[in-house]
């Protein structure tokens, strides 16, 4: 009987760890900095997930991010920005850069081709 | 000054590159040091050039890591699979040292504890390499969820046959590791044949790069040099032999030829080629020589655009993905949750060994789900549809407008150019006593001397007839009228009936010809020699050969067809019935064209525009789809959503026939992958268990999951087949 009762508190934490693990609040993320160029530049690694999966940039200026694949797993080989309607391919251990128009403040995703792995574009007044 | 590195593609500031190389055609800048090694290596030029056979190498690379894991994995899991259950293979139940319950059994299971672990660590790496990267984001994956479930197997396995005292019944003591070690194999597996499922999708694109020259042969300075590609510069001329790929596009200088543009255009003809004509770069020349100069080099050239426009496309999204996505987003978390509470359920209330039921419930539902299956149900799809359409000359830009394609009511072709070739030519002789012959011949005299484009036409028409002409004398052009000169001592004069009259001329018995000439849209125009009516000569602009049947496809799609010009209602009329539209919107200034494509979309109609120019441009971006036509250049790509790059209708069949045939294909992976989550994951937590009594094995579980998202690939290549329908 005790070991049903541990099963069910066990199983009722996990689950609310679950919930607040995947869809609690999140802080933090990466600040793109300004070039000389005027865009808000940013490093993007591409390697199971993307890191910083989370770039906050300003409001009505373009922004660059430059990916950098370290992985050969065919599920990351392309990033795509839905809402920019733009995408790139991601060939192995090279730089490639996505520029985005300036965008209206709010949070933007951005992809693996299948949705698999996610990051966010955050744009702030 | 800005430049771009020709390596990688990054836009840089000439001041600060880190690396500058020397060409004839200028210097190059490069963003890094191991950018500008290897282009020292390889030589550059557009970074597609080489990127899929890049690709390509890296897929195989992936699939051949994958199937040693898939084979050590599998060389493992024969006898994980005989010895864990030793008692349903015949000639092993009977084996004492092999009976249930006995030392020698569970010290072979102990023996897979370790022989499984390597299966776990190397053979399942991937997974938790995933699982870690996604969890340092605070999301999951598919690999969480392999991870997991094999990983929970061995861990529940190896605590039963290190203290199988702990369990409070014997039963519970059994091991899980051939679900670890088969689960491994045949994910891996899946995701082996999956990599070369969806090397296959590219393969349009593949061929389309394929396409491109590798060296071309150069005048310069009188003499002929053969140069890499990537020397060859804007003004270069540029000389091509019969069976020779044409190099880049430019206009032709000296020689004819009639030239393959069927890779381009999917136009199967051959077109004929002189002085002064364009020509696409990857092109093939058939017969004849001749020199070109070149306009168009590297990235700008119409392939190169083409091919940058199929990636860009391949890699966008259709709105149906969208609310995928959405999905996808609560899925993994969904189905761990779901896990977790099949274990609570199965723990509580399942029947005993209770423990065992509800690790293994846990763990098929970890292993059935199979986001993979949604993630790529719509994009290898796309990328399969949009390459197969650029094959046959047809450029999607984007998956919006393979959706839009789906559902269109009504589509507005254009006239001027769409429906017809664009320019006028000769289509009537009638002749009073001269005869029609001679009629033409004087006439087309006298029009040599004009630049009119009817003129044009009058003197190609008795050309094509094989009529030698005579030069004319005092030509004069009347504005607004007709023209008139000296033929052989005779007065000509040609022109409408208002010339005639202030000619004297009596038209008598030609004006009613005339008219039935212009009720049936065509220009007549009167011939007078020395000051008699002779004849008259009708010019049209005339319908290209398979408008007729390709409207007709159309009709039979269910699309209603309407006309757009600003010809006279008489003239559209004519065309109209000519070719079988069924909706006439005549006398509408280019202006107005986007207005009438709105006035269609109000009656609630979702509505195609079809146009070859760039005054079409405004009621292209109108419609809900816009078809360019007969185009390579950017300003039209630009203003459509669809581009096709022959001139002909049949392509506007065949883009609607690819889009279709690929949103189709969408609706049958995303269906099946939807039925196959949603009817998978309650059967694996054991829905079906209180009533038949079934609680599905993880090994099925995850030769489904494995097969699950290969059966959308396969399904995407099924779209490979796609033939345009001749019409």
């Amino acid at each position: 009987m005790l070991d049903n009762v541990i099963v069910t508190l066990v199983g009722l934490a996990l689950l609310g760890g679950i919930a607040w693990f995947f869809w609690g609040p999140r802080r933090g993320g990466f600040r793109a900095a300004v070039a000389s160029s005027g865009y808000q530049e940013a490093m993007v690694l591409v390697k199971g997930g993307y890191a910083p999966d989370t770039i906050i940039v300003r409001a009505g200026k373009p922004v660059r991010l430059s990916f950098r694949r370290e992985e050969s797993s065919a599920c990351s080989e392309m990033v795509v920005f839905g809402d920019f309607g733009k995408s790139a391919k991601l060939p192995e251990g090279e730089l490639v850069p996505v520029e985005l128009p300036p965008a209206k403040p709010g949070t933007y995703e951005f992809t693996c081709q299948m949705g698999m792995l996610r990051g966010r574009l955050v744009v702030e007044v | 000054m800005k430049a771009t590195d020709p390596v990688c593609g990054m836009e840089i500031d000439e001041e600060t590159a880190v690396a500058t190389r020397s060409r004839d055609a200028g210097d190059l800048y490069f963003c890094s040091s191991s950018c500008a090694s290897r282009f020292d290596e390889k030589g550059a030029g557009c970074p597609a050039d080489e990127a899929p056979d890049r690709e390509e190498e890296a897929g195989r690379g992936e699939y051949r890591a994958l199937m040693r894991k898939f084979r050590f994995s599998a060389g493992i899991s024969v006898p994980v699979v005989l010895l864990s259950y030793p008692w349903l293979f015949p000639g092993l139940r009977d084996v004492p040292w092999l009976a249930r319950g006995s030392d020698g059994l569970l010290w072979t299971w102990r023996g897979f504890g370790v022989l499984t672990l390597p299966v776990l660590i190397w053979g399942g790496s991937q997974f938790y390499r995933g699982l870690w990267a996604a969890a340092k984001s605070r999301s999951a994956n598919m690999h969480t969820l392999i991870g997991v479930g094999i990983a929970a197997a061995w861990a529940y396995s190896t605590v039963a046959v290190m203290w199988p005292g702990i369990f409070p019944e014997a039963d519970l003591a059994e091991v899980y590791y051939d679900v670890t070690a088969v689960v491994t194999a045949l994910v891996v597996l899946g995701l082996a044949l999956e990599v070369k499922a969806k090397g296959r999708t590219s393969e349009a694109l593949r061929k389309l790069i394929g396409l491109q020259a590798k060296t071309a042969r150069v005048v310069r300075d009188g003499v002929e040099l053969d140069v890499p590609m990537e020397e060859v510069a804007v003004g270069d001329l540029v000389l091509v032999r019969p069976g020779e790929k044409i190099p880049v596009d430019g206009t032709v200088i000296v020689g004819a030829s009639a030239v393959d543009e069927s890779m381009i255009t999917g136009e199967s003809i051959p077109a004929e080629k002189v002085a002064g004509d364009e020509v696409i770069g990857a092109t093939i020349n058939k017969t004849g020589s001749f020199r070109f100069r070149a306009t168009k080099v590297g990235k700008d050239t119409a392939l190169a655009n083409i091919i940058r426009m199929v990636q860009d496309a391949q890699g966008s999204k259709a709105p149906i993905q969208r609310t995928v996505d959405r999905v996808s987003g609560y899925f993994v978390p969904g189905v761990m949750i779901l896990g977790i509470l099949a274990f609570m359920v199965w723990y509580n209330f399942g029947p005993a060994p209770v423990a065992a039921y509800a690790v293994i419930a846990f763990v098929t539902v970890l292993i059935i789900a199979c986001p993979c299956a949604l993630g790529l149900a719509t994009p290898t799809s796309l990328t399969v549809g949009i390459g197969k359409g650029a094959q046959n000359g047809i450029l999607i830009r984007s998956g919006d407008a393979l959706q839009t394609a789906e559902r269109l009511d009504a589509i507005v072709l254009d006239k001027t150019g769409t429906i017809t070739v664009g320019k006028p030519s000769l289509t009537d002789v009638v002749a009073r006593e001269l005869g029609n012959e001679e009629v033409l011949r004087l006439a087309a005299a006298v029009e040599r001397a004009s630049e009119h484009p009817l003129a044009e036409a009058i003197v190609q028409g008795a050309r094509d007839r094989g009529i030698a002409l005579t030069e004319p004398e005092d030509f004069q052009a009347i504005p607004g009228r007709g023209v008139e000169a000296t033929v052989e001592g005779r007065q000509v004069v040609l022109g409408n009936l208002k010339l005639m009259r202030e000619r004297g001329v009596h038209a008598d018995g030609l004006e009613a010809d005339a008219e039935a000439l212009a009720a049936a849209g065509k220009t007549p125009m009167y011939v007078a020699v020395d000051g008699r009516a002779a004849g008259i000569v009708a010019c049209a602009d005339t319908v290209k050969e398979d408008s007729r049947s390709a409207i007709a496809r159309l009709k039979e799609h269910g699309l209603e067809v309407a006309m757009i010009t600003g010809d006279n209602r008489r003239t559209a009329e004519a065309i109209a019935r000519e070719v079988g539209v069924d909706r006439i919107l005549a006398e509408v200034l280019p202006q107005d064209k986007a207005h009438e494509v709105r006035k269609l979309q109000l009656e609630g109609k979702t509505v195609a525009m079809v146009g070859d120019g760039i005054n079409d441009a405004p009621a292209l971006a109108q419609a809900d789809m816009g078809i360019a036509i007969g185009t390579g250049t950017d300003v039209a790509m630009e203003a459509s959503d669809v581009t096709l790059i022959s001139g002909s209708l049949r392509g506007v069949v065949t883009a609607i026939d690819v889009s279709r045939a690929t949103m189709r294909n969408v609706h049958q992976n995303l269906f099946g992958a939807f039925v196959y989550n949603t009817a998978g994951l309650p059967i694996a937590a054991g829905l079906l268990y209180p009533v038949f009594g079934i609680l599905l094995s993880p090994l099925l579980a995850a030769a489904a999951m494995a097969f699950s998202s290969l059966t959308v690939v396969s399904n995407a290549n099924r779209l490979r087949r796609f033939r345009a329908v001749e019409v």
